[in-house]
Formats: structure tokens, C-alpha cells, sequence
């Protein structure tokens, strides 16, 4: 650099330094103006042209998007059944997920944290986190050859003289989807027990608590914001996707409904179907903050 | 030790099982890679490798992995100054708002992709702008933008501000303590950012399927309009296979590092 080598050369860029040096809120203001122009003007920016193409009028004859304030589409959403039925089928899939999800890790996530020795904890830590850093598509698909017609499944169902479920059944989603996201739930959770101080359970003990009663009052109590913090991705990840449903169960969720509205079909209805989990994700948010799920994640 | 000996037992069965769920789908991929037959049926027809061959010379494949690689270049690049000037400011200042600014970077992925990919398209589309490797790098980086800023900002809360305070007495201006002391110190969770990133951006398909146009693929991309082709699926399962290897490779550096990523900060 040459500000190093060449004093005199650099006098302006020294100067601009000590001009900034002096001044912290100028300071701020350069290094936040980048970050926050692209998530302000980009990211927020497009959500709010896409929310608002929500309470436009599509021209029902020529498809065009008109800029006239209405609420139809949003009505749309809350009297056509199939619509209802599809938004509360999506929550439904995201609260079972992310239940199936906790109880799944637990264990595990107990088990890393508490009992398993050094080498073993190491070992079983790479083994959650390596999933994570592959192709989510890849085991998308890995269900899908699994499950379908003369598949894995249906050998093994064979000899009991049933057949699998195909790519058709609802509860596909459910098993996918809770693959997908266990190592999500289980390593904020197992970063929770870590943290827990060991004193804590033997003091329970030794004032005569069951090892049951110790982990309800004051285990579980303590890890629920490490449980919160995983939920944030098993239920928001859940929420949006639309390709495990279409991939291995057929169904329509919310995010299909937006995907298969957003090129063809109608804008207004896929923007008024996106506030659905907007703000159930940022009530959500909100309520895991109280809760101090942010300093687990 | 709270926990009595079957609990023990119990827990360690269960881990196993649940490590054996997490594995169990990949391992038949991985089989199905190796299956001489174009049929999916299960068991595998014999043993064959001709299609890693007719897999590492398909034009389309290897034009897609191109893409992929530099569209996950582009995001990180992105993410990593744009991160690391708000982990500076968040963290070495104190500033009206400096709550939010935390809250509005986990927005991207904390709300469903399939929001931020309709929200960008139908901007990109309000605008005029093409669609193509750009679009994408815009689309992929709103979310690594956080991982790059989770990293940076564990590393500075840990760094004593001595150093960069005694940087300043021996006369550093600004710049010179960030380019020869703060920067050094923050070297290996830039780098495990930076690995993150580009992992997440490589496999991303929700937002991708959005912003990508219909003229450039992704890897991911490819793989999804290839499933709808029989004929195609050998290959894919060969393309699958490939990139559960490839994983492996930034777990392992990233372990190496061993920088500040244990959590999953995405």
C-alpha cells in the first residue's frame, strides 16, 4: 500500500484518515452507508414493491397490473377455500416439522453436549454440521428416488404385502422437511446444553430433585431459547420452500402458490399470499427476541 | 453424573439413530450413482461407472458447475465487505439504531427465500434489469451478507481493543490499524465466512429459481429441470453424488480454520 510506503505521496489519503479519525459518527456513517444502502434499498426496497403490487387491481381481461388500490386479492386469500386451505395446511406443516424436529434433536443434541467424550462430541459435531454444507436440492432428490413407485420404501414394504406412498401423500413433506432442517434444531440446542453450567444440575440433585424434575425445572427452562433460535429456521425454512412438496408429495404449500403465481398468473395474489409468512415470521421474530433466542443462534 | 445408566444407554441408541436418519438417504444416492441402468428401481441393476464419464462430458453440466462457482465468487465478494463494514460499525461504535441493524440482516434469512425471489424478480423485472449471472450474485449475496457480518462480529467482540488502541498511540491513522491490525486479527473468521458463503450460495436454488432468468444455470438449477427428464436421471444421480463430495472439502477447511462458525449462523 502506498499510504505505507510513501508518506508524502499518501498526504491525502492520511488526511481524509485523520479526517475520519476525528470524526466517529462520519466513521459510522461510511462504513454502514454500502451495507445498509443494499439491504434498505434492495432487499426492503423489493419487498415493498412486491407487497405493495398486493393491493393493485389486475385487469382481468388483459392480465395487466393496475395501480388501483384494492383488497381483493387479499380477500381471495381469506374466501377461496382452496386458498384457506392451502395457507393452513403450509402453518400446520411448519408447526409439526418444527415439533418432530425438537424431539429428534434433543436426544441427540443431550447426548453430544452431556454424556459423549471429547473425541466422540468432535466427531459427531462435523457429522451434523457436514449435511448442512450440502446441496438441500440433492437430498430433496435423495427422498424423492427413496420414496417413489419400486423405490427403496416399497422393496422394503414388499414382503409385508403393502405398497409405499409414492410421491403423493402429504406426510412425504413432513418426513422431508424434517430431515431437511434437523441439524438446524440440533445445534443450537446443543450449543445451549454446552453452555449450561454443570453446578446447576448437581445443585438440583442434591436438593433431592428426580433426575425427571431436574431436567423439567431446570434444564429444560434454560435451554428453551437455544429451542426458539432452531425453530426460527425449521419453521420460516418450512414456510417458504416449494420444492420439497412439489417433489416428493404433490401438494401445493404457500410458497407454491407464489412461485406458480409469480411468472404466470397473478402478481397481486402471490404478493398478498407472501404477507402470510411475513408476518407470521416477523411476529415470530419478535416474540424469540423476548425470549432471548438471539444470543443462541 | 445427573443421569442414571439406562438414560445413557438410551440417549446414546438414540444419537445413533438419528446420525444413521441423517446419513441413510445419501448413502442410496451415492449407490444409485454407480447403477448401470436408467431405471430407478430399487435394488441397483449391477455396477457400473459409465456414467461418471457421460457426466463429466455433458456440456450442460459442466457449463452449470461455471456458473455456480462464479455467481458463489460474486456473492461472497460482496457479502464479505459489506459484512465486515457493518460488523465495524455495530460493533466499534455506539449509534442510534444500532439495535435494528442486526434485526433488518438477519431479515433475508429469516424470511422464506420464496419471498426474497419473487420480491427481487418482480423488481428486477419493474426496472429493466436482465436477468442472467448478475441477478443472481444480487439474490444470492442479501443472504450471505449476514453470515459474513455473524462471523466478523464474533471475532471483534473477542478482539481486545488494546491492539487496535495501541495501533493508534505508535501514530496509525484509521486506515493503517485497519489494514495491519484489525484486518490480521479478523483473517480467519473473514475466511470462514467467506467459506460459508460461497457453500450456501453454490447450493441455493429457492431464490436462484427466481433470479436467474431463463437463459443461466446453476448447478442446482440444471439438477432440477434434469429430474423432470427421465433419461437424464443416471446423470444426475452421478452430479449428486459429485457434489455430496464436494462438500466435504469446505467442512473440512473450515475445521481447519477453526474460526468462529461452530454456530450455524445462516
Amino acid at each position: 500500500m502506498t499510504i505505507d510506503t510513501l508518506p508524502g505521496g499518501a498526504g491525502r489519503a492520511r488526511r481524509l484518515a485523520t479526517w475520519f479519525h476525528r470524526r466517529p459518527r462520519m466513521q459510522v456513517a461510511g462504513l454502514l452507508a454500502a451495507p445498509m444502502t443494499w439491504i434498505g434499498v434492495a432487499y426492503l426496497g423489493s419487498l415493498a414493491i412486491l407487497l405493495l403490487n398486493a393491493f393493485w387491481e389486475q385487469d382481468s381481461f388483459s392480465g395487466k397490473i393496475v395501480p388501483n388500490f384494492t383488497l381483493a386479492s387479499f380477500g381471495q386469500l381469506f374466501t377461496v377455500d382452496v386458498y384457506r386451505t392451502i395457507a393452513m395446511r403450509t402453518i400446520g406443516m411448519a408447526m409439526a416439522v418444527t415439533i418432530t424436529d425438537a424431539l429428534l434433536a434433543f436426544p441427540i443434541a443431550y447426548y453430544m453436549a452431556r454424556i459423549a467424550s471429547r473425541r466422540t462430541r468432535g466427531f459427531m459435531v462435523v457429522a451434523v454440521l457436514m449435511p448442512l454444507w450440502g446441496s438441500y436440492l440433492v437430498k430433496v432428490y435423495a427422498w424423492r428416488v427413496i420414496l417413489q413407485g419400486n423405490g427403496l420404501v416399497d422393496w422394503l414394504l414388499a414382503p409385508l404385502g403393502i405398497s409405499g406412498p409414492g410421491l403423493r401423500e402429504v406426510s412425504n413433506s413432513w418426513i422431508v422437511l424434517s430431515y431437511l432442517w434437523l441439524p438446524y434444531m440440533i445445534l443450537p440446542i446443543f450449543a445451549g446444553l454446552e453452555r449450561l453450567p454443570h453446578s446447576l444440575l448437581e445443585a438440583s440433585a442434591d436438593l433431592g430433585a428426580h433426575a425427571g424434575s431436574t431436567f423439567r425445572r431446570v434444564t429444560l427452562p434454560l435451554v428453551l431459547p437455544a429451542v426458539v433460535a432452531g425453530s426460527i429456521f425449521t419453521f420460516s425454512l418450512t414456510l417458504g420452500d416449494y420444492i420439497t412438496p412439489a417433489m416428493v408429495s404433490g401438494t401445493k404449500f404457500i410458497g407454491n402458490v407464489i412461485y406458480d403465481n409469480s411468472s404466470l398468473g397473478s402478481l397481486p395474489l402471490a404478493a398478498a399470499f407472501s404477507f402470510v409468512p411475513i408476518v407470521i415470521m416477523i411476529g415470530y421474530l419478535l416474540i424469540a427476541r423476548r425470549l432471548g433466542a438471539f444470543e443462541s443462534l | 453424573m445427573v443421569e442414571s445408566g439406562w438414560v445413557r444407554v438410551a440417549l446414546r441408541v438414540l444419537s445413533g439413530v438419528t446420525l444413521a436418519f441423517i446419513y441413510l438417504p445419501l448413502i442410496i444416492l451415492a449407490i444409485y450413482a454407480f447403477n448401470p441402468s436408467r431405471s430407478q428401481i430399487w435394488p441397483p441393476a449391477g455396477f457400473s461407472l459409465q456414467w461418471f464419464g457421460e457426466a463429466l462430458g455433458n456440456g450442460e453440466v459442466l457449463a452449470a458447475f461455471g456458473t455456480s462457482v462464479a455467481a458463489a465468487a460474486g456473492a461472497t465478494a460482496v457479502a464479505l465487505v459489506l459484512g465486515t463494514a457493518a460488523a465495524l460499525a455495530v460493533q466499534r461504535h455506539r449509534f442510534f439504531g444500532r439495535e435494528t441493524i442486526s434485526f433488518l440482516l438477519v431479515l433475508p434469512i429469516a424470511l422464506p427465500g420464496v419471498v426474497t425471489g419473487i420480491a427481487l424478480a418482480a423488481t428486477f423485472k419493474t426496472i429493466g434489469v436482465n436477468f442472467g449471472l448478475q441477478t443472481i450474485i444480487v439474490g444470492h449475496a442479501t443472504f450471505c451478507v449476514v453470515i459474513a457480518y455473524n462471523n466478523v462480529i464474533a471475532r471483534l467482540r473477542r478482539m481486545p481493543r488494546s491492539a487496535e488502541e495501541a495501533s493508534s498511540d505508535l501514530g496509525a491513522d484509521t486506515w493503517q490499524t485497519f489494514r495491519r491490525v484489525t484486518l490480521p486479527l479478523a483473517r480467519t473468521a473473514l475466511l470462514s465466512g467467506a467459506l460459508l458463503s460461497f457453500a450456501l450460495s453454490f447450493d441455493e436454488v429457492i431464490v436462484t429459481n427466481f433470479t436467474a432468468g431463463p437463459g443461466t444455470r446453476t448447478i442446482p438449477l440444471w439438477i432440477l429441470s434434469a429430474i423432470q427428464r427421465p433419461t437424464e436421471l443416471p446423470v444426475v444421480n452421478v452430479v449428486a453424488l459429485l457434489l455430496i463430495l464436494l462438500s466435504v472439502i469446505p467442512v473440512y477447511l473450515a475445521q481447519r480454520i477453526g474460526g468462529d462458525t461452530a454456530g450455524i449462523a445462516r
